[in-house]
């Protein structure tokens, strides 16, 4: 097995698909020629052809809503939006109109259509090209959003969106680009929409989180079993939906909680974690569940003191985590 | 085409009725653009061309292939609907089997959704064709500009029909816009912009079918404005007199598109005398029947409610 970065198999699961499948299209802002800002889309202009890699004008409700119609007539698009801050313009498109075609032309149309976004902070990138709004589309039926944070992940869960008969939202951590190393299999595999990962089995805590933060947890969970603490961390990879199964065991196990994520607390998934604990979990709970989050302002600011400020690290992670383990 | 122009009407008509009886909750209308509706229609492929319409294209959609029972299960909320199954109000237009896009409520969204399947015909090399529709008041939406910018960028056949009525509800046209004419608008974005009178069914078959030779030809989008007149309140729900005066609203009904083709097709021979009301006997009769199949087609089951968010 080969080891890639994670947009490298991002990048691969593009390619493959749309060599395995004619319907596949790529369309968004600068993904033609330059391949992407991040380098994603890199190389699948020359291969494929202006045809299935479109260069659009910069208009995000565009990028979306002609995917949409695309889908509706036969293709396969994956929209990429350059920065998922930039996701506004589009977001009547994605929760008015994706997310509702399949219900409200009961099951005529429907639209498999993959919507692309990089998240995410500590890049420097400041209110607008850092911010983690995974959990509006959450809410909202008829999407599924799926976060991977392995290069493994990244491939398998693309070619799922891909493949999916319903919109779904992909988002990618750009700090994990190239952070991020792991080994990706040779061949066509697909990682199923809907499951949980376990990375390490624990028994004394139980952490949910997904995306780079997965990383950061494994890491903090790391310093705690030095000291004889066990904790299971689970990466969540579907956001919606939840999987719910592998949420009630993991917590029934351990007995305690912590749901760690990027993204301010507030209405978020770690409030869906934490609600879905409390309703499957309540008598094996030997402490409150716990949120680590993002603090409750309008974004990641730059000032390296502020941004270090917002941004979660592994040993923030450890100091939540050694509170509940004396509990 | 007059034929088609009057069952629109005649459908249209017996939709107010139910709505004043206390049967049917919720009317939109096409009265007084059915000319345009038809003609536009007539010029496209049914079920091999891609249409996105708007809510007040009832007649687009007969000329099409849908049925007055099609519209009236619509209209009395029954499980049958094949526009929705009775999950969206009605004129909420949609049809698999034709190639009508199904539409939600927020407007100038399906310019988008026309621009996209214009694009996937196009990336097949298929010579299918795009139409949508909007109202003037849409217009000032961004995704109309969104969908035509990008229409024009890609060389897409798209065919965007402004049905300018003059009102968006209560708002006048010069409060949308400073300029009279949507189709000047064309120029900005590269593609031939036609204003056409929406009340001559004749010439607007004429630029629509010269805009669908275009698109198949591979010479990109082109905006058609037709202006038309609204003879109805916005929907049920609205009463026009606050903003539109009588003197006004009975100048547009002496320019009824419907009598006016009906007297210049009786003065040129192509109608004989009793023809018209013979048609229009005759789709009296289609609507009744469809009106008694509606009303004894069923409800939908409540639970049926869950059905259909996703499909696997």
């Amino acid at each position: 097995m080969a080891t890639k970065t994670y947009i490298e198999a991002i990048r691969e699961g593009m390619r493959d698909e749309m060599a395995r499948d004619e319907r596949v299209i790529v369309m968004g802002e600068d993904v033609g020629v330059k391949g992407g800002v991040f380098k994603a889309t890199e190389g699948l202009h020359k291969e494929f052809g202006e045809m299935r890699v479109i260069d659009t004008p910069l208009a995000e409700s565009a990028i979306v809503g002609v995917a949409i119609g695309a889908a509706i007539n036969g293709l396969l698009p994956i929209a990429e939006i350059q920065f998922q801050d930039f996701i506004m313009p589009a977001v009547d498109q994605i929760i008015s109109e994706a997310a509702k075609i399949r219900y409200r032309s009961n099951n005529d149309f429907h639209v498999p259509m993959v919507v692309r976004a990089p998240f995410g902070g500590g890049v420097h990138g400041a209110l607008y090209h850092s911010q983690s709004m995974e959990a509006m589309f959450c809410h909202i039926p008829g999407l599924k959003v799926v976060v991977p944070s392995t290069p493994h992940d990244a491939k398998g869960l693309l070619r799922a969106a891909i493949r999916d008969p319903d919109p779904v939202l992909y988002f990618e951590h750009k700090r994990a680009y190239r952070l991020i190393k792991g080994e990706v299999p040779e061949g066509d595999y697909v990682e199923p929409i809907g499951k949980a990962r376990v990375v390490s089995e624990g028994s004394d805590i139980a952490i949910f989180t997904y995306g780079l933060m997965t990383h950061f947890c494994a890491d903090a969970a790391e310093k705690l079993g030095a000291d004889g603490f066990s904790c299971e961390v689970v990466d969540l990879r579907t956001l919606r939906p939840l999987d719910r199964a592998q949420i009630v065991a993991s917590a029934r196990k351990c007995g305690k909680v912590l749901v760690v994520q990027e993204a301010n607390l507030a209405v978020s998934i770690a409030s869906e974690v934490a609600a879905i604990v409390a309703e499957d979990c309540f008598e094996y709970l030997d402490a409150p569940v716990m949120r680590l989050g993002g603090p409750e302002i309008p974004g990641v600011p730059f000032s390296p003191p502020l941004e270090e400020f917002y941004m979660l690290t592994p040993a923030k992670i450890e100091t939540e985590l050694r509170k509940l383990a004396a509990y | 085409m007059f034929r088609h122009m009057t069952r629109a009407r005649v459908l249209d008509e017996r939709m107010w009725v139910l709505n004043r009886q206390g049967r049917a909750p919720f009317v939109i209308s096409c009265q007084g653009h059915e000319a345009a509706q038809v003609a536009f229609a007539m010029a496209l492929r049914p079920g091999y061309d891609w249409v996105a319409p708007y809510y007040r294209d009832l007649a687009v959609t007969l000329v099409l292939g849908m049925t007055p029972r099609d519209h009236l299960l619509a209209t009395m909320a029954r499980a049958a609907d094949p526009n929705s199954g009775a999950r969206q109000m009605p004129a909420h237009y949609g049809c698999r089997r034709l190639n009508i896009i199904t539409g939600g409520s927020p407007v100038a969204t399906q310019v988008l959704h026309a621009a996209g399947a214009a694009l996937a015909s196009k990336v097949r090399g298929e010579d299918a064709v795009a139409f949508t529709s909007l109202g003037e008041g849409s217009t000032s939406e961004g995704d109309f500009h969104e969908g035509l910018n990008f229409a024009a960028v890609h060389h897409l056949p798209l065919i965007t029909v402004v049905e300018n009525n003059g009102f968006a509800i209560s708002v006048p046209w010069d409060k949308q816009m400073p300029l009279k004419d949507v189709a000047l608008r064309a120029q900005a974005y590269g593609m031939p912009g036609v204003i056409v009178d929406g009340g001559d069914p004749v010439g607007c078959y004429a630029a629509m079918k010269e805009a669908v030779e275009r698109g198949r030809r591979g010479e990109g989008p082109t905006l058609i404005e037709a202006k038309v007149a609204r003879l109805t309140p916005h929907s049920s729900d609205d009463d026009d007199r606050v903003y539109k005066t009588r003197e006004a609203l009975a100048e547009e009904k002496r320019l009824d598109c419907v009598v006016l083709f009906r007297q210049e097709l009786e003065q040129s021979g192509v109608l004989a005398p009793g023809d018209a009301e013979e048609m229009r006997a005759e789709a009296m009769r289609e609507v009744d029947k469809a009106l008694q199949e509606a009303e004894a087609s069923p409800l939908p089951a409540p639970e049926s409610a869950l059905l259909h968010v996703y499909g696997d």
